[in-house]
């Protein structure tokens, strides 16, 4: 990216703004949306910048909403940069709390000071183990890992109701015969510290903790490195020496384990129990998909996606705070995030115009698709004609 | 129980249960094939599917017309297929980015509209089967067979015709030349870009379709995320079919028989949690991806914007 920077000082600041402007144009759109739904835009997007800036207690509901967004995001950013999509942040999630859920419930008696480290490894494990399977499927049996990775949601999704509908259920529900699907309360020796009296968890601060070590990691270590190289061009990297297979199956896990760490923390800093209604958003509020987005808008750079989260992470407090104020349901935040995602990556074109004029690589801000690789064999069309 | 499981009458059950349910996958994953063929790939389709779902249910909800409703969700598809042809062709998008961009916006569209305009579940008197005179009362056959709505046979139907627009004709010509090779099929003069915007658009309608039937044929009503990841299992099964229709059909037939097993061993009370049982499908297309993706090939130019003479 220091690429970039060297040839011209406009570029990377268009950059930067493109995104900001795509956004605004997402807002407006929204503005007219709101107007047809019979609500005052004006007065909804007050209602919305009071709800998640207006008092500490709003703010520290941005960032703690910021922070499973933040968690996922880095992961997407490992994986992205090494050139594999991960699509399946809500399925890590899960992984991840639960396994964290079932430490937590069986250690009950042990300190917090031990307690609380083997929750959050077990989040970073079942995660990483739910990330890993998509990258050996992808790396060895070529299995796309978009799809695995949607499909691992869902089973992540029915494995959660089982254990929360059966043997992790809580006792006193089923003794009182009302058989909600959620776990006991965890010992209170499992409970993050927090900035009483707000909601803000230890998790938050872990995740900028980890922004910045998922930084090195990328840029400064030779894994990140050969992560990124593979990402760039699988081929080169194998001729140069890089397991490729082997990093791909470590983006994927990493990213994966980032994941299933946020999961972990929003147990153990935010819940303090285990629940479902049936499906992933239930649990995560749909924080594995909006960390993808908050990752592209931090144009996949761990510290980039740290403002990134906290901009979505208001946007969801705040939708709440709308929903209340002028009666729009809270989904309008999730119709404008898709607008934004389709805004942002569309508006690319002209960042990578900008740099084409200026002689640069055609960056596309991604790195290139290693599931086409450009030596493929040209396909006979008669005899796909014949089939 | 068991036993139960493999009477006669339960054996005609899960077929003809599973020939029902294999509507919405047949119409989104043939859509879906039509797009990759010619090089785009809509990861969106959950989401218009949704939205197809919402503006069928809707219609027909107020008018009392399955047939508007029908027609209500092929414009919202085609619409959204336009959209999502425009963002990935024409401004070169990243594909699988801006496919969960449009998944997110039917997503919370379509129950925003819901919730706003509707409030509750309601019904509404959807597509109903067809009774064929003789037919329909044939024993084993009549049931399985001749006891569905227009929209089932609709989606078998259109197998065959989309094998053949796909594999004899010229416009399916350009639509696989589009996706194996574009530089080749724009130096023999096919605009790459107007056959990709028509099979995107194609592929936004059938995934209209696809919610539609869920909507006003299958279940007959409307709730938020009605369509629960079909969309997504449809992409996959793109896939599993290897590109071509009778794999879309051979993945969608097998991917509902089985999810109809599931839910009459639910119904059976089989002593299998029920969670394992919805897991059941989604683990077997891991499974069969596993096995049968090294030996396949993705059409070339998939993903992969087409920029013209460089």
């Amino acid at each position: 990216m220091s690429r970039q920077s060297k040839h011209s000082k406009v570029g990377p600041l268009l950059g930067t703004l493109m995104p900001l402007f795509a956004t605004l144009i997402a807002l407006l759109i929204g503005a007219v949306m709101l107007l047809a739904l019979d609500a005052n835009p004006i007065e909804a997007y007050s209602a919305m910048i009071s709800g998640a800036f207006g008092n500490p207690n709003a703010m520290a509901d941005t960032v703690v909403r910021a922070t499973p967004l933040l968690f996922v995001g880095l992961g997407i950013c490992i994986a992205f940069r090494g050139g594999v999509v991960n699509i399946g942040g809500e399925g890590q999630l899960i992984a991840g709390a639960v396994a964290a859920t079932i430490v937590a419930l069986s250690l009950s008696q042990w300190p917090s000071s031990a307690i609380i480290p083997l929750c959050l490894v077990a989040g970073f494990l079942a995660g990483g183990i739910w990330g890993g399977i998509a990258g050996a499927l992808k790396a060895y049996l070529n299995v796309n890992e978009t799809l695995s990775t949607i499909m691992l949601n869902m089973i992540a999704v029915q494995g959660m109701n089982f254990l929360l509908r059966g043997p992790l259920m809580d006792p006193i529900q089923v003794e009182q015969g009302s058989f909600i699907p959620q776990t006991a309360r965890f010992a209170r020796t499992t409970d993050l510290p927090r900035l009483v009296p707000t909601r803000l968890h230890a998790g938050a601060g872990l995740a900028v903790i980890l922004a910045i070590l998922v930084y090195i990691f990328l840029w400064r270590t030779v894994i990140g490195y050969r992560i990124r190289a593979v990402g760039l061009n699988p081929h080169a990297s194998r001729a140069a020496g890089i397991q490729v297979e082997r990093h791909i199956v470590l983006a994927l896990l990493l990213s994966g384990a980032l994941a299933g760490l946020g999961g972990a923390t929003q147990v153990l800093g935010l819940h303090h129990r285990m629940f479902t209604d049936g499906s992933a958003q239930g649990f995560t509020g749909g924080a594995g998909f909006n960390g993808i987005v908050a990752a592209l808008f931090g144009k996949l750079h761990p510290l980039g996606t740290i403002p990134a989260s906290l901009l979505f992470g208001a946007l969801l407090v705040g939708a709440n705070h709308m929903q209340r104020a002028v009666q729009v349901p809270s989904d309008f935040i999730t119709a404008l995030n898709g607008l934004v995602v389709v805004f942002v990556v569309g508006s690319e074109i002209w960042s990578r115009r900008q740099a084409r004029r200026r002689e640069l690589l055609p960056d596309t801000g991604y790195p290139p698709d290693v599931r086409h690789p450009p030596d493929a064999a040209r396909p006979d069309l008669k005899t796909e004609a014949r089939t | 129980m068991i036993n139960q499981l493999f009477s006669a009458a339960t054996l005609i059950g899960i077929i003809a249960s599973g020939i029902r349910l294999a509507t919405p996958y047949l119409y989104a994953t043939i859509g879906e094939t039509f797009g990759q063929r010619s090089g785009l790939l809509n990861l969106g389709v959950d989401g218009i599917m949704l939205m197809g779902a919402y503006a069928a249910f809707f219609t027909t909800f107020k008018t009392g017309s399955p047939v508007l409703g029908l027609l209500a969700a092929i414009t919202i598809g085609g619409i959204m297929g336009l959209s999502m042809a425009f963002i990935s062709i024409t401004l070169k998008a990243e594909q699988g980015i801006s496919g969960i961009g449009v998944y997110l916006f039917g997503l919370g569209m379509s129950n925003l509209l819901f919730r706003k305009m509707l409030g509750t579940v309601e019904t509404v008197s959807g597509f109903s089967s067809i009774h064929f005179p003789f037919l329909s009362d044939i024993p084993v056959i009549g049931p399985i067979f001749f006891n569905h709505n227009l929209l089932v046979y609709g989606a078998f139907v259109l197998v065959p015709i989309s094998w053949f627009v796909l594999n004899k004709t010229t416009l399916g010509l350009k639509i696989r030349a589009a996706g194996e090779n574009p530089e080749a099929a724009d130096s023999l003069g096919v605009s790459v870009e107007r056959v990709r915007y028509f099979a995107e658009t194609l592929g936004g309608v059938l995934a209209g379709v696809a919610g539609a039937s869920l909507s006003i044929a299958l279940l007959n009503v409307f709730q938020q995320n009605l369509t629960n990841g079909i969309g997504f299992i449809a992409v996959a099964l793109v896939y599993f079919g290897r590109w071509r229709m009778m794999g879309a059909l051979a993945g969608s037939m097998l991917f509902s028989t089985v999810n109809a097993l599931q839910l009459w061993m639910q119904v059976l009370g089989v002593p299998i949690p029920p969670d394992f049982a919805v897991m059941m499908p989604y683990v077997l297309t891991i499974l069969v991806l596993a096995f049968t993706a090294g030996r396949v090939r993705a059409p070339a130019a998939l993903s992969k914007p087409f920029e013209r003479g460089d």
